[in-house]
Order: structure tokens, then C-alpha cells, then sequence
């Protein structure tokens, strides 16, 4: 900055000072960058989900109305919720496929909990482009393999919800949930 | 011709106004304005030592809960808390399964639908709700309560000039209406329905006094609940309602002011030492 | 830019050269707050205002795009929205309480710029452009701030909103129409707070390119100073950078300081309690008080008590109300002194400082409740207010005889340091080195 020409003897020798006040240049103009830095951060922040939006992260479902055969639709996280009881023959076709043949190689096993292979419960969201699957409502097409259907862009799962046919790429996502008891789960 | 013009303007405005003042400063001379009992009578709130004040001060975590117990037991049959969330009691000490337990069991169940039906009905809170509100509406909390509506108390604490001590001003503030009063204003006895209290704007208010006795709650750590105590925690917890970031911004302050006060320094010396030349110079 | 030995701009790096070519805004820059504009050298603390304003505003636009994020511009939600904000969107209490705490600074460094403005005569001849923008911009500041109290939905802000409105309905004939199509209404509503929302928002960016015009009317004749004499060659002047961004550095730092120490420690000492409670139509508070920005303002248009023959009282207090910002637009007009600053005007000066004392006044009666003695105190200097701008400033100006002024802006930075002998004085300041970015 300007001090280099005008330095001649102010501190205690003349290229010490010239040092001494260039440093203190540097170091207010850093400080200020540093200041400017740490203001952005709550301005970042507050873009995040809120105190009462991560308050509802986790949601209870109460199984018990479930029968075999029947799913529910319930929300997560903002986002449709698929829970369904499975049918002895429902785990039978899940089973019979060899999994290295999938697109998504995964067992039903893998995707349900231990002891309660009849519970699948998946996020209802097409992992192609975010539409909301068809097959958890009383009568909807459940597409060629008994599972769900996308009606936007023609995607096909099966009993264990993972992809037969159709552009999505993934099986549908199982979110992270626990048994409370026999009869409820809590998912998140 | 600006000059003529605005000499004009100005002299009119400014004579009139001195015009008004004369009118003005007659009338109160010949029919000087009369005291009223709210001048004469309203108190300002008491002083209290609460932990909460200062630059440096913090809320006292026992003092919040046993005030959230006292809302619990006492104010919650009328008034609404409806900013607040159960999990926010989360910052008085309490663990995420007090907070569910104490959810669960509130009074006041929070409105729902039957999913069944689709009719209005209601179900235990849970963490994440606010504290339901006693009365359905206005009108219901007006019949309920001799027309009177009983204010959220959310929002108190900053809502009144020195909330936190007229909180606790008001609850204890209430009284026989001295007899001064009412020889000078005779017109200005209490309605019936209403109580006499000094620290209330109008010195009139609908609410009886809630606070009357000593033991009224049971504090589980032991303080002794007197009324004067209660006051006191019940107006620390309306406070930290009001304001429950209070300790994170005193925190952010302190650590804002020490980085300006030193970044500023570096900046004076810096503007001294580019300005150096310039002074040595003149 | 304004003047001849301003320094050119030289880009040193092939991409700024590049940058430079098709698009000069470096150079802009350059010449409106960089090297390339020549600023007079002794300028002091008052002129740090108007750069502290400038931060002040990109305070306020920053904050409230953040606020506008999370912020229902619905009667039946924007209180609670304003309180979720507070409590649960991570870091929502800072946001709100800068912006609220902000607007107040705005004022406060704005009102230091006007005043300076006012004591060293940066509105006149050749800068009268600078202060009618200027007054523009307060304008809109006003209007931004009135409407931006208004979205938070409370007690305060719903009955300001109809008491301000209120005014226009004192106009006759046409008054009640404008005022319901100013609120959408017959009372504020949600027409009212989503209108007042988005003028809210666009405002600031209108004051913004305002502020750009003011900037560049300045930079015609350049920057006046505390003795108010002309620039009269290079060494009267400094490059703005280093040597005045260096101090506004520290202004700012300074400004920081002190908007930290109000913001963390009392939020809510200059806002009023009344407006936390939720807007109830049914319900007026007991005083309804504008801001404190306000006060004067609101001091003058309650003084006027008594009608005017068939003009109504409350008419006269919206017409003087308006007049007492209005009649600043012909200030350069009505102070005819050639001598710019106060300092070199005694008769001039004693009466400023009768004016700051006035002001305060006024502020501290529009404040209280309206009731004796505060409406006769109000009238006595809402009166003196008019007379010295209206009637004592040109009289002054026409009879005053003002100090001699200094030769040259040199010489009386020269008079103030009390130099030794061996440094040599005006021709040697020529010669001396323009300070470069070799640093």
C-alpha cells in the first residue's frame, strides 16, 4: 500500500518499520476477510430446516390396522410413505427371483427387518424422477409385477418394491425405521 | 421570488403555531388539566433480582422449571403459551423422555381429525406441538372468563415495559383499594368483577388474584413455595418464553464485540499508518 | 473524473486489462471510490456518514431478503411467522434483530450525514443536485421504514398503518378515497400488508440506484470539505484509496461496534413493547407512537391544534408534517451565503446549534403522549423549526458577516499541525509523491 514510499525512519529502523506497517496493513485487511467470513456462516445457516421442521424428522406408524395384502400411504419427512403387510404369495414371488438377475440387486430380506419379513416399508417416491408411485390405495394398478406402478414414466416394481421395468434406476428407498412394539414402527 | 414565498410559509406556520400556543397555554392555565387516578395511582413494577439480568446473566435452570410448573398448575387453565413447543422445554433441563412424558399427559389435549371420520376431535401432544390453547376461540375464552379475554403469555415478558418484573409486580401486586383513592376519585371504585391491582395500566383487571397461597404447588427440589416465590418463577419462566435464545446472544455478543474491538484497532492503526505521510507532511 | 490530476487507470493484469476492454467497470470503480478520485485531504470524522450509510443499507438488504425467506405476508400468519423465525430458524433471532436494530442505525448515521450537510453547506452551488437526491433518498427511506414496521403484524404496526394513512384522509375531498385505496380497505388488512410487503422489498433496491445518482452528482464537483473552500490543485486533495477507505475502515469498525453492543444486549430498548402483541382491530393501545425516527416529524404534525379558519387543524398538521421535509428541497435556494461552512459563520453557527436542540426537542414531545405540557412544547419549536429554515436562514445570510476563510485547503491543514520549518509548505505539497499500489 502507500507506506513503502514514505517509511524513511519511522520505526525503530527504517526497514523494520517499513515491515511493521505493511504487516498491519495485511493484518486488518485479513481481519475484516476473516469478520466477513464468519458473518456469512448464520446467513448460510438459516437456509437449513428449522428447530420445528427437523422436530417432525420422525414419524410413528401404528401398524395395527394393517392386513395382509393392504398398504397405507402415510407421510415422512414431508414425503409419501408406503407401508405394506405382505401376503404369504406376495413373499413367495419376492423370493423366487434370483437377485443377481435385478437392476438393484437386493434380497427381501435385506430390505425388511428380521422376524417381520411381511412388513415392507419404502419411501413413495419413484427413484427416477420423484413422482409418487401407484399400488399403496385400495385398487390401483400395482403394475406387471404386483408391487408398485409409476405412472409417469412407466416404471414397474415388484412385491419387494424393487425396480423391474421402466427408466428408474434404484429400488425404492427404505427409510431408516425400528419396531416400538409389534404393532408400531418409528420411522427416522 | 423562493425567498418571498418561503418567508410567507414560514410565517404562517410558525405563526400559527404560536397562535395555538396561546390558545393552548390559556386553557391550561384557566382550566388547568385535571389529575387522573391512573397518573396518580399506577405503579411502576417492583425491582427484582433476577438471574436473567445484566450483559452477563443466564436463566437459573431450576428457577425455569419450577416456573413452567406453576404455568402448569396454575396459569395454563386460562392462558395460551401458543408460541412455545413442548420440545422447546428441552432448554429448561428437561431429557427428551420428560418432554414426551409431560406432553402426554398435559390437560389440554391439541384439536386433531379423526382420520377415520374426518370429524374434529384430539389427542395427546406430542413434542413437537405447541402448547394447545384452553379455549377453542376468543368467545369462548371471553364467556369463560367475565368477558375478559386472558392474553397468550408467550410474548408477555416483552410485550409490557419491564416485563419480567411486572409479571411478577402484578401477581403480587394486588390489594384492598386504598382509601385515598377513593376519597379523591370517587367514581373510580372497582367494578364489581373486576380487582384492584396498582401495577395494571388501567388499575382495574379481570383476573382474580391467581397466586393466593402459600404451598399452592409443590416444588419437587425443595424451595419453599411461597407466593412471593412462585412470582418469581413463574415471571423467570415467561421471560425465557419471551426470549429463549436470551444466552445465545449474549454468548454471540460477547465473541462479535472482542473480534470488532480488535479488528477495529487494527484498522486504526492501519488508517493512521497509511495517513502517516499526509501528517508528517502538514 | 473531476479533476484534471485524478489518476488513470491502469489495469496491470492481462484479465483486468481484458475485463477492462469490454466491459470499463473496473475503471468505474476505480474512479468513483478507488485511486482515481481525488478527495479533499481534510476531511474529518462527519464525512465518514456517508459510507456508514452505504453499509447500512446493505445491512438492511441482506437481513431482509433473509427475513422475506421465512416471512408470511398474510394477516392471519405474519405474527407468527416473524415469532418462528425467532425461535426456531437457526440464527432467525440475529436476522430479525438486525434488521430491526439496523433500520435504527440507518437513521442515526443518515440523520449525522444530513446534519453535517447542513452545518458545512454541502448543498450548495455547485452541489445542490447531491442534496436534493439526498432528500430523495430520505424519502424513500421514510417509506421504506414506515412500511417495513408495518409487516411484522403487531399492535404498533397495525395502528401506525392506520394512523399514518389516516393522514391522507385529512385531505379534502379526495382524502377518504386515497386513503381506502391506499390500504385496500376500509381498515389495514391483508391487502394492506402484502401491498406494503412488496413495496417493502422493491424500495430498498429504488434507493440503492438512488444512492448511485447521488454518488455520481458528487462526483462532478467533488467532495466538499470542513472549510468549504474549493479545491484549487492536487495538493489539496488525496486519492479516495488508500487514505479515505483506510478511515471509513475504522468508521466502519467503529459504527460495527457500536450497532453489536445494541443489537446482543438490547433489541428491543429502541422498539416498543406494544408491538408484540398481535394486531387487534378491537383494541388501540394507549399511546400510539411511531418509531423514534419518526418523533419530530410526528411532534409537528401533533402541534397543530387550532383550525385555521375553514381549515381543519389536523389538515394543517399533515400539510406542515409534510412541509417541514418539503422546504429542505429549497434550502440551496434560501441560504444565499457564499461562506459554505459553519465554521467560518458565527451568527450561522449559533442558530445550528438552536436547530439540534429544537430537533431533539421536538423528537423527545413527538415521543410522549399527547397531553400537556408536551403539545405546547412541541408547538413553541415545531414553530422555531419553520422560522429558521423559512425566515432566520435567508435573513442570516443576507446580513452576516462570516471570518475570513483560509486561502486554500492546504493552508489551513497547514495552520492546524503547526508544521517545523524544514518541511516546506504549499509548492513542496505538489512535489510530493502520489502514493501508488506498490505496497
Amino acid at each position: 500500500m502507500a507506506s513503502v514510499e514514505h517509511s524513511d525512519g519511522q520505526g525503530p529502523t527504517g526497514g523494520e518499520g517499513v515491515r511493521r506497517r505493511d504487516f498491519i496493513n495485511v493484518a486488518a485487511v485479513s481481519f475484516a476477510g476473516v469478520g466477513a467470513v464468519a458473518v456469512v456462516l448464520p446467513l448460510i445457516d438459516q437456509m437449513n430446516p428449522s428447530a420445528d421442521v427437523l422436530a417432525l424428522a420422525s414419524t410413528e406408524v401404528d401398524l395395527s390396522a394393517i392386513q395382509p395384502g393392504q398398504a397405507i400411504k402415510t407421510t415422512f419427512r414431508a414425503q409419501p410413505l408406503f407401508v405394506r403387510q405382505l401376503t404369504e404369495k406376495e413373499i413367495a414371488e419376492a423370493d423366487k427371483v434370483d437377485p443377481s438377475t435385478l437392476r438393484d440387486p437386493q434380497t427381501l430380506e435385506e430390505r425388511t427387518v428380521d422376524g417381520k419379513k411381511q412388513w415392507l416399508i419404502t419411501m413413495g417416491v419413484c427413484t427416477h424422477l420423484g413422482c409418487v408411485p401407484l399400488g399403496a390405495g385400495e385398487g390401483e394398478n400395482r403394475g406387471e409385477f404386483g408391487g408398485y406402478f409409476c405412472p409417469c414414466h412407466g416404471s414397474s416394481y415388484d412385491t419387494a418394491a424393487r425396480i423391474r421395468k421402466g427408466p428408474a434406476p434404484k429400488n425404492l428407498e427404505v427409510p431408516e425405521y425400528k419396531f416400538t412394539s409389534d404393532t408400531a414402527i418409528l420411522v427416522g | 421570488m423562493v425567498r418571498i414565498g418561503a418567508f410567507l410559509v414560514g410565517l404562517f406556520f410558525a405563526g400559527w403555531l404560536l397562535i395555538s400556543f396561546l390558545f393552548g397555554a390559556y386553557a391550561y392555565v384557566s382550566d388547568p388539566p385535571q389529575p387522573t387516578v391512573e397518573h396518580e395511582f399506577h405503579q411502576a413494577p417492583k425491582h427484582v433480582a433476577f438471574s436473567f439480568e445484566g450483559p452477563f446473566g443466564k436463566y437459573d435452570r431450576q428457577q425455569l422449571q419450577r416456573g413452567f410448573q406453576v404455568f402448569k398448575e396454575v396459569c395454563s387453565a386460562c392462558h395460551s403459551l401458543k408460541f412455545v413447543a413442548f420440545r422447546d422445554l428441552e432448554a429448561l433441563g428437561y431429557n427428551e423422555a420428560e418432554v414426551k412424558a409431560i406432553a402426554k399427559q398435559w390437560a389440554i389435549k391439541t384439536p386433531d381429525v379423526d382420520p377415520a371420520t374426518g370429524e374434529a376431535s384430539t389427542r395427546d401432544p406430542v413434542p413437537a406441538d405447541h402448547f394447545p390453547k384452553p379455549f377453542a376461540n376468543n368467545v369462548a375464552a371471553a364467556a369463560a372468563n367475565n368477558n375478559a379475554v386472558p392474553p397468550d403469555l408467550s410474548l408477555m415478558t416483552k410485550a409490557r415495559h419491564h416485563g419480567s418484573a411486572y409479571v411478577y409486580s402484578l401477581i403480587t401486586g394486588y390489594q384492598e383499594q386504598p382509601a385515598e383513592l377513593l376519597k379523591e376519585f370517587p367514581d373510580a371504585k372497582t367494578p364489581e368483577g373486576l380487582h384492584y391491582n396498582p401495577y395494571f395500566a388501567n388499575l382495574n383487571l379481570a383476573m382474580a388474584p391467581p397466586l393466593t397461597a402459600e404451598g399452592q404447588v409443590t416444588y419437587g427440589d425443595g424451595t419453599k413455595p411461597t407466593v412471593d416465590q412462585m412470582a418469581q418463577d413463574v415471571a423467570a419462566f415467561l421471560t425465557w418464553t419471551a426470549e429463549p435464545k436470551l444466552e445465545n446472544r449474549r454468548r454471540a455478543g460477547l465473541a462479535t464485540i472482542i473480534f470488532l474491538l480488535i479488528a477495529t484497532g487494527l484498522a486504526y492503526m492501519a488508517y493512521q499508518n497509511i495517513w502517516a505521510d499526509k501528517k508528517k507532511a502538514a | 473524473m473531476s479533476f484534471p490530476w485524478a489518476e488513470h487507470y491502469t489495469p496491470k493484469h492481462p484479465l483486468m486489462q481484458w475485463v477492462d476492454e469490454k466491459l470499463p467497470l473496473p475503471r468505474l470503480v476505480y474512479n468513483a471510490v478507488g485511486a482515481g478520485y481525488p478527495v479533499p485531504r481534510n476531511l474529518n470524522y462527519f464525512w465518514n456518514f456517508g459510507v456508514l450509510a452505504g453499509l447500512a443499507l446493505m445491512i438492511q438488504i441482506v437481513t431482509g431478503i433473509i427475513m422475506a425467506m421465512h416471512y408470511g405476508a398474510n394477516d392471519l400468519v405474519a405474527f407468527s411467522t416473524v415469532e418462528h423465525t425467532m425461535r426456531d430458524v437457526n440464527a432467525g433471532w440475529l436476522m430479525r434483530y438486525a434488521h430491526a436494530n439496523g433500520a435504527s442505525f440507518f437513521f442515526i448515521v443518515v440523520y449525522l450525514h444530513i446534519f453535517r450537510g447542513l452545518f458545512y453547506g454541502s448543498y450548495k452551488a455547485p452541489r445542490e443536485m447531491v442534496w436534493l437526491l439526498g432528500l430523495v433518498i430520505f424519502l424513500l427511506m421514510m417509506a421504506t421504514a414506515f412500511m417495513g414496521y408495518v409487516l411484522p403484524w403487531g399492535q404498533m404496526s397495525y395502528w401506525g398503518a392506520k394512523v399514518i394513512t389516516g393522514l391522507f384522509g385529512a385531505i379534502p375531498v379526495v382524502g377518504e378515497p386515497i386513503q381506502t385505496w391506499l390500504l385496500g380497505g376500509f381498515a389495514p388488512g391483508n391487502a394492506s400488508l402484502n401491498r406494503f410487503f412488496s413495496l417493502h422489498f422493491l424500495l430498498p433496491f429504488v434507493i440503492a440506484a438512488v444512492i448511485i445518482l447521488h454518488i455520481w452528482a458528487l462526483h462532478i464537483p467533488g467532495s466538499s470539505n470542513p472549510t468549504g473552500v474549493d479545491v484549487q490543485g492536487p495538493q489539496d486533495t488525496v486519492p479516495f484509496h488508500p487514505y479515505y477507505t483506510a478511515k471509513d475502515g475504522f468508521g466502519a469498525g467503529v459504527f460495527l461496534i457500536l450497532f453489536a453492543i445494541m443489537l446482543f444486549y438490547a433489541p428491543n430498548y429502541l422498539g416498543h413493547p406494544d408491538n408484540y402483541i398481535e394486531a387487534n382491530p378491537l383494541s388501540t393501545p394507549a399511546h400510539i407512537v411511531p418509531e423514534w425516527y419518526f418523533w419530530p416529524f410526528y411532534a409537528i404534525l401533533r402541534a397543530f391544534t387550532v383550525d385555521f379558519f375553514f381549515v381543519p387543524a389536523k389538515l394543517l398538521g399533515v400539510l406542515a408534517m409534510f412541509a417541514s421535509i418539503l422546504l429542505l428541497f429549497f434550502l440551496p435556494w434560501l441560504d444565499t451565503s457564499p461562506v459554505r461552512s459553519g465554521n467560518y459563520r458565527p451568527t450561522f453557527k449559533k442558530f445550528f446549534w438552536i436547530l439540534i436542540l429544537d430537533v431533539l426537542v421536538l423528537g423527545y414531545c413527538g415521543g410522549a403522549p399527547a397531553e400537556e405540557p408536551y403539545v405546547m412544547i412541541s408547538q413553541v419549536f415545531a414553530g422555531y423549526y419553520f422560522a429558521h429554515f423559512l425566515i432566520i436562514l435567508p435573513l442570516i445570510s443576507r446580513f452576516e458577516k462570516p471570518l475570513p476563510l483560509p486561502g486554500s485547503i492546504t493552508e489551513s491543514v497547514l495552520s492546524r499541525h503547526n508544521i517545523q520549518g524544514e518541511q516546506e509548505a504549499v509548492p513542496g505539497m505538489g512535489a510530493d509523491p502520489q502514493p501508488s499500489n506498490a505496497g
